[in-house]
């Protein structure tokens, strides 16, 4: 096999729509996770359902899919299970923020060492355009013919205020970017979450590549401050920031308890001191 | 000789330290003891109580009649002393109005200034009363309260010893060999035994305790516990561990249970082995939190969407509840399912002697040899024992896919029918495979009975004490639920069939109709939310007045 992010690709057939932001996603994620150093062999990809979701179909890497949702912990219990496994989870805004949504509120209390890609594209595409948790006002979708009138989460001041330590926001299609953004991500020590907007051709008529290209630009500030990324995320609709909007050291999930190798264990256990108790 | 004593006070009284301070001091004395809860979900007041029935003789359940009553306060007395014996008698505080041992337990408790020391007075008064081993009492004192107010317990004891007098007179019994454990302690230590990795779970009254005793444990042993935010997360951190390649287990109640239907079904379809415990309790809902049954075996046997392979193992006893538990590992990893331990509040709560555990322990996870599998690694490759060579993810150079949608046998999502129909089948032949590995129910008594009482579970202890004594009547009890085992119904097909069981519609019963089309003569059915024991059998049988 060719030393390219090729090793990374699978032969199984796309089903995303033409134009779809998740290719693009997908390219980043393939050249990032090879420029890492990351073999298949090591590297787990985690999804739940939603196109997005889809992803661990089309890397050739180890492979969790779970349920609608439930992205998140069984990351989990695979990082407490073997700490050696680089960890992408990649969903939608749907999966994560919805179905998922309280999933997503306690993976930021614990901090595991994970990265966290969501595909946000404002829609639900799987299930033909339906309004997603982040849909804006006035946003016309299969269900809200009218526009929709629930105004939307903001998942990244959600995550700030919640004590997440790597926050980033990245648009799909300047895909160097966000593959170097990616790698960061991977880098930071801890749960590291990457909102991506990205366009759905075929059910966000609102949100296209040109309104993207149009409404963001690379912010550059400093990234330790707090109030600051709150105010910078709180922008979706225009002047949208992109890149690390907050980066500050955390203590991950897996240094506050001792350390343990639960793996390769020796297979043979006694209990003589805990029977002790009750004799 | 058998002796029943009755522990009862408010919630909150202490009547749980002192109901396991007599027990283990009685089994040290080499009795056998069946410590038996009943309460209320109160953290304070509420009426509970504890009985502890001994004898020189294997226990095996709880029973009505009183030869002593502990009392922590007059409700305990006026809502128990109708079932003393003749020549049985109350201990408590002299303000009690009662019969019995009344000492000024609350006024020297105050003496010493031990305010907590009444429960300790009043136990020193029923070691004299029943003319026990002070010793023996003084130093499981030290150990359940782990050396804290070690001299004051010390005085307390002596004081009520001292004002007590000798009440009865029980044979000698020295040689002590046996453990003294409850149902959740005892499948918390199994899951340790059999090399548990990751546990998650919820709290929720009667399987908390699992978690407790796991967390009292975490330090010195190699696993890890995460309380979940819900149980859905629980069961899919489980889930998640174990695919990554560790044992790992969750425990919760029906409504924990009915969170993660539809986990269980992500656990059969990606074929990642997980123990999932299920300590019952009655009603849908919230139900009764604190009181016992046996309801979810319907649900359980069909819960989550389409057809798929589970094996259920009701667990009979703590011991049993121990060894069954590895056992569920060890078939979890061998069929790649879910195995689903079911118990009870009942048992949760019961204090038993018991042989004490083995204490070394093999685990074997059945994971395959690099030489087993391919180069391109078929995760769900299809075999005619339904079971796929299982690696590891970073097990070897290979990557590892587990899928949640129907797929081919590379894991690549497929809505082939022809591929869809092989791995259904695949999937369900491993229901088959395993049939070689199940356990037959106990069968108990004389084959001669012509009456055969079927159960399940936690029934086994009423069942056998009541066949005891009645030679006329056999008993079934099973383990091993689903998939059933048949040879013993089967072989005991022409007898007469009651089922006893803690649910109205007679769940055990239904099943065994639908897999072998046996039907039952008779049913003994019990769903108040206590437990049954022999003497509810006797009356279902034979009426009050014989």
């Amino acid at each position: 096999m060719e030393n390219t992010f090729k090793i990374f690709n699978t032969d199984n057939k796309i089903s995303w729509c033409p134009g779809c932001g998740d290719y693009s996603i997908l390219q980043s994620l393939k050249q990032a996770i090879f420029e890492l150093g990351l073999k298949p062999h090591n590297t787990m990809i985690v999804s739940g359902i939603g196109q997005a979701a889809k992803t661990p179909q089309y890397v050739n890497a180890n492979s969790f899919n779970s349920l609608h949702g439930r992205a998140l912990p069984p990351a989990l219990g695979i990082h407490i299970a073997n700490p050696e496994l680089a960890i992408f989870v990649t969903s939608g805004d749907g999966d994560t923020y919805g179905e998922g949504g309280n999933h997503f509120i306690h993976n930021i209390r614990r901090n595991p060492n994970m990265v966290h890609l969501v595909y946000d594209n404002r829609v639900y595409g799987l299930t033909k355009g339906q309004t997603s948790p982040t849909t804006d006002i006035g946003n016309i979708t299969s269900n809200a013919k009218e526009g929709n009138k629930t105004p939307p989460i903001n998942p990244l001041q959600l995550a700030l205020t919640l004590g997440a330590g790597f926050v980033g926001r990245a648009y799909a299609h300047h895909r160097d970017e966000l593959k170097e953004l990616i790698k960061k991500a991977y880098e930071y020590d801890g749960y590291a979450i990457i909102d991506i907007l990205q366009p759905c051709p075929s059910f966000n008529k609102k949100n296209t590549a040109q309104w993207y290209e149009e409404n963001t630009y690379y912010s550059h500030h400093d990234t330790s401050d707090f109030s600051l990324a709150y105010e910078l995320s709180g922008y979706v609709n225009k002047n949208i920031p992109l890149g690390i909007l907050y980066e500050v050291k955390t203590e991950p999930f897996l240094d506050r308890t001792e350390k343990k190798d639960f793996l390769h264990k020796n297979q043979s256990i006694d209990i003589k001191s805990l029977i002790q108790d009750f004799v | 000789m058998k002796k029943n004593i009755l522990i009862g006070g408010a919630a909150g009284q202490g009547m749980k330290s002192l109901s396991h301070i007599i027990g283990l001091a009685l089994k040290r004395h080499g009795y056998y003891v069946h410590t038996h809860t009943v309460y209320m979900s109160r953290i304070r007041g509420g009426h509970n109580f504890f009985q502890i029935h001994f004898s020189d003789q294997p226990v095996t359940t709880h029973s009505h009649k009183l030869d002593t009553i502990l009392a922590l306060n007059q409700e305990t007395v006026d809502k128990h002393k109708n079932r003393l014996k003749s020549d049985g008698f109350v201990i408590g505080d002299e303000s009690l109005s009662a019969q019995g041992l009344l000492l000024p337990s609350k006024n020297q408790a105050q003496a010493i200034n031990h305010l907590k020391g009444n429960n300790i007075i009043l136990l020193g008064g029923l070691v004299k009363a029943f003319n026990l081993d002070k010793k023996i009492f003084l130093d499981v004192l030290d150990q359940v309260f782990k050396n804290k107010a070690l001299d004051l317990n010390h005085r307390a004891l002596e004081i009520g010893y001292n004002l007590a007098q000798v009440k009865v007179q029980l044979p000698n019994k020295t040689d002590d060999n046996h453990m003294l454990i409850n149902g959740n302690q005892a499948i918390a230590l199994g899951s340790i035994a059999a090399g548990l990795g990751v546990f998650s779970a919820y709290p929720m009254t009667p399987s908390t305790s699992v978690m407790n005793y796991l967390l009292d444990h975490e330090k010195d042993m190699n696993y890890k516990i995460e309380q979940a935010e819900d149980e859905i997360s629980a069961i899919h951190i489980a889930i998640g561990a174990s695919a990554a390649g560790v044992r790992a287990m969750t425990a919760s109640s029906g409504g924990g249970l009915s969170l993660m239907v539809e986990a269980i079904g992500l656990t059969a379809v990606s074929e990642t082995p997980l123990v999932i415990v299920d300590v019952m309790r009655p009603g849908p809902a919230t139900g009764l939190p604190t009181k016992t049954g046996q309801s979810d075996l319907s649900f359980l046997l069909t819960a989550s969407q389409d057809e798929f392979p589970r094996m259920i193992i009701a667990v009979k006893n703590p011991e049993d509840a121990f060894y069954q538990t590895i056992r569920a590992f060890d078939l979890a990893d061998k069929y790649q399912i879910p195995v689903f331990i079911i118990s009870d509040q009942y048992l949760a709560d019961t204090d038993l002697t018991v042989d004490i555990f083995k204490s070394s322990h093999q685990n074997n996870q059945y994971l395959a040899d690099e030489h087993d599998i391919d180069e391109i690694y078929e995760r769900y490759k299809i075999t005619p024992s339904g079971v796929s060579p299982r690696i590891i993810p970073g097990q070897y150079n290979r990557p590892v896919i587990a899928d949640n949608h129907e797929h081919t046998e590379t894991g690549v999502i497929s809505e082939d029918p022809i591929n869809r129909t092989e791995m259904h089948l695949k999937r369900l032949r491993k229901l088959d495979t395993l049939r070689k590995d199940l356990i037959e129910p106990d069968f108990i008594g004389s084959d001669k009975a012509e009456t055969v009482l079927v159960g399940f579970g936690s029934t086994e202890g009423a069942i056998k004490s009541f066949v005891k004594n009645h030679p006329e009547y056999c008993g079934l009890v099973f383990g091993d639920v689903y998939p059933l085992p048949l040879n013993q119904l089967e072989a005991l097909s022409n007898k007469t069939l009651i089922n006893v069981e803690l649910n109205a519609t007679g769940q055990l019963a239904k099943l065994i109709r639908m897999e072998t089309g046996i039907k039952f003569d008779d049913s003994i059915l019990k769903f108040d939310g206590l437990q049954i024991n022999a003497e509810d059998i006797k009356e279902a049988l034979y009426g009050k007045h014989i």
